[in-house]
């Protein structure tokens, strides 16, 4: 019985005040692409349906339960079949179904093809973070966890939008139909954005596509959605989406910094100023495996801290970085400079006493 | 154990051995359906208590307790054991102690076989939980256990737990075998088959359901197997494979598997409700169609496991409407427990209790299917906590249920003596409270958009996360008080009659209290059977 006092609270919860529901965060979100409306309708509908389905059967299990009862002297009745009946059970709720998968599927075929995009970005998941490119404007960057909510894990104090914060934001611009490439490079992640109704398996090797037309600017989140390993919690996703002309002039500003970066590959850089970047750029993309303190976990990632690779020659550590080997996947897709750096890094930090890597060496090895 | 010797004392002319060895050389059904039970019961302790180490490091967002790493672990061997371990054990023992008797048959068709497929069981369960204390740790990629991360990317203890998903394979259909071969061959020669109880109808399809799901995994964990250690690329695309292919096979497993944990409560339900209405089952046969339906639907809808994975669309329509239809006979079962109940003379004694939460609960969570089952709401409840919820409602309040009903209903006739009535009924109000504390709000969270397996999560979930933890814990702490009036029912029971229910039908309740060792030496007669059946 207490059961359905918990379903009534619910209910009544639901049907409460709009601003109770975004408050509370009890139902899904409308979200703001030209589909998710309509999801939240089709999902507001099989709630109501299975709303009233159990009103009635529940509502016959608890007449007969309070007033079928031998304690008020009822005789029991003696019927056990009746071929009416089971007609009748059978034959309502297939219409019932009917009724529901007719606007499903007309929203699944919405949702599902897309005639033409008017632009494309590629999410590639990696463990545990996500890489855009946008490979008609020709940039492209990694997307990590912010450090701030990094270090709060085991704070009681923790920054605004703890774990749904990123060091870079993936930007799109508003009411344009953009269709997302989705892929990974190494175990099963899920690109999921709630506001979008986005949600799309990252498979290595494969290529899946989503696409959502956002109607409202703002910053959306969301979170990697299949159990990718350690941090699976830990890779969300955060989008700006701003106007048109906000968006044309974001992307000339990161084609102009994607050219100095090239630049910067070319000269030769000093020890510090390597292993300031390096020290960045392995913690956010290499202590989530190999640990802050460079000590691995035993048995599954290897350690930085006195190992025969961050010691040796650094043409073997240049390898494994840039090709990957076995779990570790490549890190290519980072620019030579901050390859550079980050292997520095590596190579001289934690008492490690390699050599110092240089952008040219990255760019010879590659 | 050995207070279950009990059960075996009143026998006098072929009793058991004596001694521990008696359970390891026994081939009697019921010694074995024994031996299940308790294992899967201290499976459900040692599940459960990987679950109050989930709960509570999710009590408050941030990390307290543990790394993400064994957060990872405790999430995978908890759905292992509870799935494996506890759920599937549990209701072969029931079928063990249950359905030689309710057929009129001495003994199960194939003791040596019986006591072998129960045997693997504890070596299994032994090697998998050998794996926290690896290098590298225990499996930490889910139940699912999705290639690549099952396999290039998982630690060297995978090829331990591939070792015992095999021998947990081999029980399994070795104890199917034995409940086909026992229901098919060792009946009453003057029962027929729609003359069984529903528990051996829903357990002879469950058994078909095993022998063709489990050899599937096993060719899963094979594959897996070969792609972690002997350079074949199944499911690595680099080789050729493709990761998408391990999901088809593990959910053609899996889809199954989920009705072969609920199909057997079916049954269990069907018995308790009659009883305790005085009224005889609603519908028999379209009980038993509907069972069957069931199990044929169970083999055509594994994709809808898969809705994110880049399916086409028609195959998204095809699993849509396939999985819809499954309503149909599941909305059959639940309709004709409600006409069961309905103008019947109802007593509320404990089996009873749970057998009618059972109804309303396995309906929210047959609810929250439907709703998972339509593709574009399920882009956004997909590996929520919706879902989370969802199983929960059908496995825990459904399986688990059906569990807890069938022993407080067969305890007098397994032990031959009666549990406390008062705390029977204290236990179960306390679980059913908190196992709605601990399952409802994560209905919120999934729709709020809480993904599943995080150990950390971001402020918003916080309160419901917070209220989850604390039912949990006050479920779990409902085991301590069931496990006690188990306990003490065995010790100091009142004696319970042959027919402690007397309005309970069923050829177990012409035996006496406890059950001689051997059930039937001479089948019963036709017009026993008929006397017994439920559907007269």
């Amino acid at each position: 019985m207490k059961q359905l006092l918990t379903l009534t609270g619910a209910i009544t919860a639901l049907m409460s005040s709009k601003a109770a529901i975004a408050e509370y965060g009890l139902n899904m979100t409308k979200g703001v692409s030209t589909i998710s409306g309509d999801i939240y309708s089709l999902h507001m509908m099989v709630f109501w349906v299975c709303l009233a389905i159990g009103v009635v059967v529940f509502g016959a299990m608890f007449y007969s339960i309070i007033n079928h009862r031998k304690s008020k002297g009822v005789k029991a009745a003696h019927f056990h079949e009746s071929t009416t009946v089971e007609f009748i059970w059978t034959g309502i709720p297939i219409l019932i179904l009917v009724a529901m998968a007719i606007p499903a599927s007309k929203v699944l075929i919405d949702a599902e093809v897309l005639d033409k995009a008017d632009m494309t970005v590629k999410v590639t998941g990696h463990q545990w973070k996500w890489q855009y490119d946008y490979p008609e404007e020709g940039i492209g960057f990694m997307s990590n966890l912010a450090q701030s909510s990094r270090d709060a894990t085991k704070l009681d104090d923790k920054p605004e939008n703890y774990l749904l914060e990123v060091d870079k934001r993936l930007v799109l611009p508003v009411d344009t139909k953009v269709r997302f490439l989705i892929t990974s490079n190494d175990v099963i992640h899920s690109w999921w954005v709630p506001a979008f109704a986005v949600k799309q398996d990252a498979n290595p090797g494969f290529i899946n596509d989503a696409w959502a037309e956002i109607t409202e600017e703002g910053t959306y989140r969301g979170q990697c959605a299949e159990l990718c390993g350690k941090d699976h919690g830990y890779m969300p996703i955060v989008v700006d989406v701003i106007s048109k002309d906000a968006f044309a002039t974001w992307v000339t500003e990161q084609q102009a910094d994607k050219a100095a970066a090239a630049a910067s590959a070319t000269k030769t850089w000093y020890e510090d100023e390597l292993f300031a970047n390096g020290e960045t750029i392995y913690n956010a993309n290499c202590s989530g495996c190999h640990q802050k303190d460079g000590s691995g976990i035993p048995g599954v990632f290897p350690a930085m801290k006195g190992s025969n690779i961050t010691n040796g020659p650094a043409a073997d550590h240049l390898n494994i970085v840039i090709n990957g080997k076995g779990g570790m996947p490549s890190f290519k897709m980072l620019g030579d400079a901050d390859l550079a750096s980050v292997i520095t890094y590596e190579r001289r930090a934690f008492g490690n006493n390699g050599s110092v890597v240089q952008p040219s060496d990255v760019t010879s090895a590659r | 154990m050995s207070t279950i010797s009990a059960v075996a004392a009143h026998d006098d002319h072929h009793g058991p051995e004596k001694g521990l060895l008696r359970w390891v050389k026994t081939t009697n059904h019921k010694d074995i359906g024994t031996l299940y039970l308790w294992f899967a019961f201290s499976m459900l302790l040692l599940g459960g208590a990987f679950a109050m180490g989930i709960r509570a490091e999710l009590l408050h967002p941030g990390l307290q307790l543990m790394e993400p790493q064994f957060f990872n672990q405790l999430t995978t061997m908890h759905g292992l054991i509870m799935v494996f371990g506890a759920i599937m054990p549990a209701f072969v023992g029931l079928a063990n102690w249950l359905i030689p008797m309710m057929i009129g048959a001495p003994d199960m068709a194939l003791p040596r076989l019986n006591n072998w497929s129960f045997w693997i069981l504890p070596f299994a369960g032994a090697i998998l939980l050998s794996t926290f204390f690896m290098e590298g740790g225990a499996p930490a990629f889910g139940w699912t256990f999705y290639a690549p991360l099952s396999t290039s990317f998982a630690p060297d203890s995978t090829d331990f737990f591939i070792f015992a998903i095999h021998l947990l394979g081999f029980s399994s259909i070795m104890g199917a075998i034995n409940i086909i071969a026992t229901v098919l061959n060792m009946r009453a020669p003057e029962m027929r088959l729609m003359d069984m109880p529903l528990f051996v109808w829903t357990w002879l399809v469950t058994a078909f359901l095993l022998i063709g799901a489990m050899p599937v995994l096993a060719g899963a964990v094979t594959m897996m197997l070969t792609d972690r250690n002997f350079g074949t690329a199944f499911f690595d695309a680099t080789g050729g494979g493709d990761p998408v292919l391990f999901q088809h096979i593990f959910w053609f497993f899996g889809h199954p598997e989920v009705y072969i944990m609920i199909l057997p409560a079916f049954g269990v339900i069907s018995h308790i409700l009659p009883t305790f209405a005085r009224k005889p089952l609603f519908g028999y046969s379209s009980m038993v169609y509907a069972t069957a339906s069931i199990a044929f639907l169970s083999y055509i809808v594994w994709a809808h496991h898969m809705f994110l994975t880049g399916m086409p669309v028609a195959a998204e329509l095809y699993f849509m409407y396939a999985t819809m239809l499954i309503a149909v006979p599941t909305g059959v079962k639940v309709f004709n427990w409600v006409a069961t109940i309905w103008k019947g003379s109802m007593t509320f004694e404990t089996p009873m209790l749970w057998a009618l939460s059972f109804v309303m609960l396995f309906t929210i969570g047959g609810f929250s299917g439907l709703m998972l089952g339509i593709v574009p709401a399920d882009i956004q409840y997909h590996d929520t906590y919706f879902v989370v919820a969802h199983f929960h409602y059908v496995l825990v309040t459904g399986a688990l249920w059906g569990i807890i009903a069938a022993v407080f209903y067969w305890l007098p006739k397994w032990t031959g003596r009666m549990y406390n009535e008062t705390l029977g009924k204290v236990h179960f109000w306390w679980a059913v409270i908190s196992v709605n504390v601990v399952f409802f709000p994560q209905h919120f969270l999934g729709l709020a958009g809480m993904p599943r397996r995080i150990p950390d999560y971001s402020l918003q979930f916080a309160d419901f996360n917070y209220i989850s933890s604390i039912g949990a814990f006050a479920f779990g702490l409902s085991f301590v008080l069931f496990t006690y009036i188990v306990v003490d029912c065995i010790r100091n029971g009142k004696p319970a009659d042959s027919r402690p229910w007397y309005s309970a039908k069923g050829l177990e309740w012409t035996l006496s209290s406890p059950a001689p060792y051997h059930s039937f030496n001479t089948p019963p007669s036709r017009a026993d059977i008929l006397a017994e059946s439920q559907h007269s």
